[in-house]
């Protein structure tokens, strides 16, 4: 079990430009003792997932605003399952309405955040995720 | 400007009462976190100056308003800020709008447009069209405003990175409609500064950016004069979780070092400066916001007047737009979001705002359909015409809370004023961080104080409904959206003169590489369809392209 702390990507893919969410979710898992990697804005699927590979992180995390959370999440996930990041956790969050929840359900991505979700129910996820993840 | 508070014998008397061990247990302080008196009285004013520091409606400083009737002589501009999917169906939407009653068009345009880029871009893919209306060329211009009379409606546009370019295609439609560019009224955001600090829609480093915002400005006073040049703005500031003080503060500095900027490029002040405008935020801490307000006013006209020696009355005011705080509304129990506006725009008007957008109760969760878009309209018909907000001018002036209130804005706005020249100037505190860090810390505090419920927002940390499902109807962008502009991009390249495009984006170029004028050049390109990528794509061969030192 790694004793090392949980290292996370938090990344903007595509043209949305709202970093908010973005910033203070980096700020709180900081404050959780985690290792934040913050690559920010105008980020690809494939920059995130190279800058994935070279950090050796437990998570992805994206925030997207812009309604095009489809096609980069798809994207996201496809690139960590054929450079053996398969294992990894992807979330994130931003305005992605419920029925697209499911669909990202179905490409494996659990869980998203959105508007009105508390802080420590983010950072309590991935603690968790991470937790079951060791045992 | 400390004013000593003196405390008499009956105010004391009623600090006793006070005291008791019953007061509720609850966070006092304004949504920015300022610690509140529970009462103001006239102690709190003692060294305030009515004549030279309050003063009168359409008189220097201006606390009170800029114009000497305000609402009784002419209401705040209704200016819903709207634009979706295709020209055509924004325009159908601006139709939609002015028919219900609004009184000026404001333009929202889709991401690929904000950053300069074509809806054929590779990083286009997905978003065209889902924020805001996708403009590729001036036959997008047409499709846009057709049958909208532009020298009788004013139109601001929401453009800030290619808005020198996307106003050339404005500007080329118009010619179009033959409408002469003096008879054009509206705004264009047109302020980078705030991109690099809260919005984050740049293309070039600053300093092309705002070469390119000085030459409209000589442009326009010129040949476009009714022309609102740039919006500075502190909406997004606000957005992106700043206090109330750090939206007043930062908006201002960026606002002064536009005029720094255009003085030492060589523009007359009282040439540029009566055309420059603001754009601010109102969020639900109600007196707050109309205490910012009034401290705008009031900082703007006396550093126009003392500091940059402007002699044009109409270079001291601070015009200014107000939209309600969209960081305030929620995915939970949408329908409560109508009140929340409802407020926010009332403490605009209260606070003389000189035109209005109120949002629509589906803001957190996608554009405004037709019916949540109406309501919010009719919000501020209610305000201006059955709520008495417009029949008295600064109906709050004079309120021993509001007076204060406005003068400690003012005074925490003057020490960020200080601390951001102690850096080095606005450009230089955005390469340290300086208002990005300043603001996420105060998103971060805000987030923490409801999560320990310190702060409330019904619906979501509190007065929670469980198994709460969406009722209301939600507006979706088709992808269809994406062929069709990607198909008609495709037709015009093949229709339009290829040989005068490209001749006229090389002189835009070579312009680009002197120190000429460039809106001219750019009003050639618009004329024969370059599209807005073309023109970007041009214009980063010379300036280069701005990579962002993410802070937090």
């Amino acid at each position: 079990m790694s004793v090392e702390p949980m290292k996370v990507i938090i990344a903007k893919p595509g043209l949305d430009g709202h970093d908010r969410g973005a910033k203070v979710v980096a700020r709180a898992l900081v404050e959780a003792g985690m290792e934040v990697v913050y690559l920010g804005l105008r980020q690809t699927p494939e920059s995130i997932v190279n800058a994935a590979l070279e950090e050796d992180a437990d998570v992805i995390g994206l925030s997207i605003l812009s309604g095009a959370h489809m096609t980069h999440f798809r994207r996201v996930k496809e690139l960590m399952d054929k450079n053996g990041l398969g294992d990894r956790l992807l979330t994130g969050g931003g305005i992605i309405p419920t029925k697209d929840q499911e669909k990202l359900k179905e490409l494996g991505i659990e869980k998203v955040f959105g508007p009105g979700d508390d802080i420590q129910a983010i950072v309590d996820y991935i603690r968790t995720w991470h937790r079951s993840r060791s045992t | 400007m400390k004013r000593p508070v003196v405390k008499t014998a009956d105010k004391r008397n009623w600090e006793k009462k006070y005291r008791s061990p019953d007061l509720r247990n609850a966070d006092f302080s304004s949504i920015s976190g300022r610690p509140l008196e529970p009462l103001y009285t006239r102690e709190d004013l003692s060294g305030f100056d009515v004549d030279t520091e309050l003063g009168y409606p359409g008189e220097y400083p201006y606390t009170r308003g800029i114009h000497p009737s305000m609402y009784r002589g002419k209401l705040w501009t209704m200016r819903q800020f709207a634009g979706m999917g295709t020209p055509q169906q924004s325009n159908e939407r601006y139709k939609f709008l002015l028919a219900k009653g609004q009184t000026g068009l404001s333009v929202a345009f889709d991401n690929p447009t904000l950053y300069g880029w074509d809806s054929d871009h590779a990083l286009s893919a997905g978003e065209v069209g889902k924020t805001g209306v996708a403009v590729d060329s001036m036959a997008d211009m047409e499709r846009l405003f057709r049958e909208i009379p532009l020298d009788q409606v004013s139109t601001s546009m929401t453009i800030n990175a290619p808005a020198a370019w996307i106003f050339a295609m404005f500007l080329a439609n118009a010619e179009k409609q033959n409408v002469s560019f003096d008879m054009l009224r509206g705004t264009l955001q047109n302020d980078i500064l705030k991109e690099y600090i809260a919005q984050k829609e740049w293309i070039f480093p600053p300093e092309p950016h705002l070469r390119l915002i000085t030459d409209l400005m000589a442009f326009c006073a010129d040949h476009v004069p009714q022309w609102n040049t740039i919006s500075i703005s502190g909406y997004h500031i606000r957005e992106a979780g700043s206090t109330a003080a750090q939206e007043l503060a930062f908006t201002l500095a960026d606002g002064f070092a536009y005029v720094e900027h255009a003085l030492r490029a060589g523009l007359e002040i009282d040439d540029f400066a009566p055309r420059l405008s603001f754009f601010f935020n109102s969020h639900l801490d109600f007196f707050e916001e109309i205490a910012k307000l009034r401290a705008a006013r009031r900082i703007w006209a006396r550093h126009m007047k003392e500091k940059y020696k402007a002699k044009d009355p109409r270079s001291w005011l601070c015009r200014f737009h107000v939209q309600t705080a969209g960081c305030s509304l929620t995915a939970q129990q949408p329908k409560i979001n109508i009140i929340r506006t409802a407020l926010e725009a009332l403490a605009g008007v209260l606070g003389g705002c000189q035109s209005l957008h109120t949002n629509s109760m589906d803001e957190a969760l996608a554009l405004p359909s037709e019916k949540a878009v109406e309501i919010a309209l009719r919000t501020q018909q209610v305000i201006a015409f059955e709520s008495g907000a417009a029949n008295v001018i600064d109906p709050l002036g004079g309120s021993y809370f509001i007076e204060k209130l406005t003068c400690e804005l003012e005074e925490e706005a003057e020490r960020y004023f200080q601390k951001i020249d102690e850096l080095g100037g606005v450009v230089k505190a955005i390469e340290q961080g300086f208002f990005q860090r300043e603001i996420t810390r105060a998103a971060y505090e805000y987030q923490m104080a409801l999560s320990r419920k310190r702060k409330i927002l019904v619906g979501v940390n509190e007065f929670i409904n469980e198994d709460e499902h969406l009722e209301i109807p939600i507006l979706e962008i088709d992808e269809s959206v994406e062929r069709d502009q990607i198909r008609r991009l495709e037709e015009l390249r093949q229709k339009r003169d290829n040989q005068a495009v490209r001749s006229r984006l090389d002189a835009l170029k070579k312009a680009a590489a002197g120190t000429e004028n460039l809106i001219p050049r750019l009003l050639d390109c618009a004329r024969v369809y370059a599209t807005l990528g073309e023109i970007s794509a041009a214009l980063i061969n010379v300036f280069g392209e701005y990579q962002e030192q993410p802070f937090y």
